[in-house]
């Protein structure tokens, strides 16, 4: 009887396993296709539609999809990969079924990509957002000029605080998500240096309850204008439209998300350099370059919602500041 | 530098933002407290959340009745209990691994229905603070303790009925002998597998409610995997909290408020790494916990599963 219930046990435990296994599109096996096909494979650590970082990605390779055709650009992904481990398990088994490229869609997959990547030369490889292929010939390297838009949504949010505070929410002092509000000080200063910008990074990539008290910290430090980057900042949205601050967002749209506090967001447009990646990858080049996506190569772009009324003289300072960094004559880190 | 603490607004923000962020704590740890207390450790906790999160959520949106939404939650974190308590007990399975189990199962399973049945990140209007005629009003306190919503309140109410409950009352007395003795239970004629299926699935209900707190009321949002690791600190805290609810009230406001503190620290510019000031909240519950570790017995027969006659 025992050993009934324990195999019963056993039986249940595998069930459940595979049902955890349900919310990750691990599509792990691929039907027979034709050889043009192009075949994309891409690794995120957190969902398709997280309104940031993961849904940038996911949304350039739809846009090259509508471009080319699904017939001859096959996409698969494997979203909510934050635990690393399990990330270079997908990316190793992508990779040894033959895509043509395997995108790793975080910094932090760069040591199990440095480990995977010799073992197969046919197969390129892209990471980001960093400039380091490590020095492979089967490796690109992907960059966001995140500074960029950070400085343009920091000079209109300087213009729009009527507190002279404002609140930034941070994940974790790195890669994009420190350039952007490193840019977004920089433009604030650059527009009024008596305006403080207060920063709290707040150590997590998902935890959506502490962006949202970070929001409420930096609304009862007084701030009136906030922004943040990452995908926990729908949390932090939450609370600054509860609380009736303007909100800037970034990485991907935040708009449909709080219509009203949203003013703009600067958005990835990763086709820019993916386009480029395959162009490459088609002429027999699989990695060895880096890439970054900026206002000048139209990999960034600043995005303003329609549903919020923005005056005249901070949207002519935003278009003025666009056109700044694009032609030179504004250095975000001179 | 440290003056800059000592302002009205600093201080009502750190203990009212300590104050709303121990709500899931509470909710989750106070059930896992009645668990444990009978002799079940159960790690799915964060599942349960997680689900019980969705389903408010979801239930909210499509009805716009957030109390459907709260008893949507309720069930779907009952269900998961049952089905923790059928492993634990039925079955006899290892609790620890069971419970994880059960973690990865609400995590998937959360997010293959938020993925198919939403498919994006939307809001819904929430649980409103409420409005307590003058109190609300008053200065420092009517902010720190006068403007909060339902669930919050609910979460410091069931410490006390929790506290009750043990203490107090005849099926306290039983829930205890159980996660004590249960041989001596069961000699005594109490139903060692009926008082933790009852405490297990009142665990999964509280996880339930600890998630819809998240959802439509705190954060009035679902993301996927949006507890990241809530539930985990949550039965540390019992733990921490030396499995009484009063001591697990404790120590949940002691973690919410020092990661309120370390919020402030960065607002206020001052000048201590980001990255020690976000370990501040884990590394003082871990000096707690060793402290607790030392002064406090967990319940003898926890983890071990029990059959009669052996």
């Amino acid at each position: 009887m025992k050993k009934i219930q324990k195999t019963l046990a056993m039986l249940l435990l595998v069930v459940l396993m595979i049902s955890a296994c349900g919310g990750a599109e691990n599509e792990a096996t691929v039907v027979e296709v034709p050889a043009d096909i192009f075949k994309v494979a891409v690794v995120m650590p957190s969902a398709i539609n997280d309104l940031a970082f993961s849904q940038s990605m996911y949304d350039a390779l739809l846009a090259i999809q509508a471009d080319t055709g699904a017939d001859s650009f096959e996409i698969v992904y494997s979203e909510g990969m934050f635990i690393v481990d399990d990330a270079a398990a997908a990316i190793r088994d992508y990779a040894s079924q033959g895509f043509d490229l395997v995108i790793a869609h975080g910094s932090q997959y760069g040591s199990s990509l440095q480990e995977i990547a010799p073992d197969f030369l046919e197969t390129s490889f892209a990471w980001g957002t960093t400039v380091d292929t490590f020095g492979l010939p089967n490796i690109f390297a992907y960059e966001a000029r995140a500074e960029e838009g950070g400085y343009v949504n920091g000079v209109m949010a300087t213009m729009l605080s009527e507190s002279a505070v404002i609140g930034v929410v941070g994940p974790i002092e790195t890669g994009d998500a420190k350039l952007y509000v490193d840019g977004f000080a920089v433009g604030a200063a650059a527009t009024d240096a008596g305006t403080e910008v207060n920063t709290n990074w707040i150590g997590s990539f998902s935890d959506v309850a502490l962006a949202s008290e970070a929001a409420q910290t930096h609304i009862g430090a007084g701030a009136d204008v906030l922004t943040g980057t990452a995908q926990m900042v729908v949390g932090a949205i939450g609370a600054a439209e509860e609380n009736g601050a303007l909100w800037f967002g970034t990485q991907s749209s935040q708009s449909s998300l709080a219509p009203s506090i949203v003013v703009a967001n600067q958005v990835y447009r990763w086709e820019v350099v993916l386009e480029d990646m395959i162009d490459l990858i088609h002429g027999g080049t699989y990695g060895g370059q880096s890439f970054e996506i900026t206002l000048a190569n139209g990999g960034l772009v600043i995005e303003f919602n329609g549903d919020y009324a923005l005056p005249a003289d901070v949207q002519s300072a935003a278009d003025a500041t666009i056109a700044g960094i694009i032609d030179g004559s504004i250095s975000v880190f001179p | 530098m440290i003056e800059k603490f000592f302002t009205e607004a600093v201080l009502v923000g750190i203990i009212a933002s300590g104050i709303r962020l121990a709500t899931p704590y509470l909710y989750a740890s106070i059930g896992e407290t009645f668990g444990q207390r009978s002799g079940v450790l159960n790690l799915g906790v964060e599942g349960q959340m997680l689900l019980g999160a969705f389903a408010a959520f979801y239930v909210s949106l499509t009805t716009g009745n957030l109390w459907f939404g709260l008893l949507a939650a309720m069930l779907t974190g009952l269900i998961m209990g049952l089905g923790m308590a059928f492993v634990s007990i039925n079955l006899q399975a290892v609790q620890g691994i069971s419970g994880i189990g059960f973690y990865l199962f609400g995590l998937g399973l959360s997010d293959l229905l938020f993925q198919k049945l939403m498919g994006t990140v939307v809001t819904v209007s929430g649980f409103r603070p409420i409005y307590f005629p003058v109190l609300s009003d008053l200065p420092i306190v009517g902010q720190i303790f006068f403007n909060h919503n339902i669930l919050v309140y609910g979460a410091y109410a069931m410490v006390f009925v929790a506290w009750f409950v043990l203490n107090k009352t005849t099926l306290g007395l039983k829930i205890k002998a159980v996660g004590e003795s249960p041989e001596a239970a069961d000699s005594l004629g109490v139903s060692v597998s009926k008082i933790r299926y009852l405490t297990i699935s009142f665990g999964g209900m509280m996880s339930g409610i600890a998630g819809a707190s998240l959802s439509i009321a705190l954060l009035n949002v679902f993301q996927q995997n949006m507890t990241s690791g809530l539930g985990f600190i949550a039965v540390a805290l019992v733990y921490f909290g030396g499995w009484r609810p009063i001591a697990v009230m404790g120590g949940a406001l002691l973690f919410s408020m020092v990661n309120s503190l370390q919020l402030w620290v960065q607002v206020l510019n001052i000048p201590i790494p980001s990255d020690f000031a976000v370990m501040m909240p884990y590394v003082l519950t871990i000096i707690a916990l060793v402290v607790t570790v030392q002064r406090v017995r967990p319940p003898s027969a926890l983890t071990k599963p029990f059959e009669r006659g052996h």
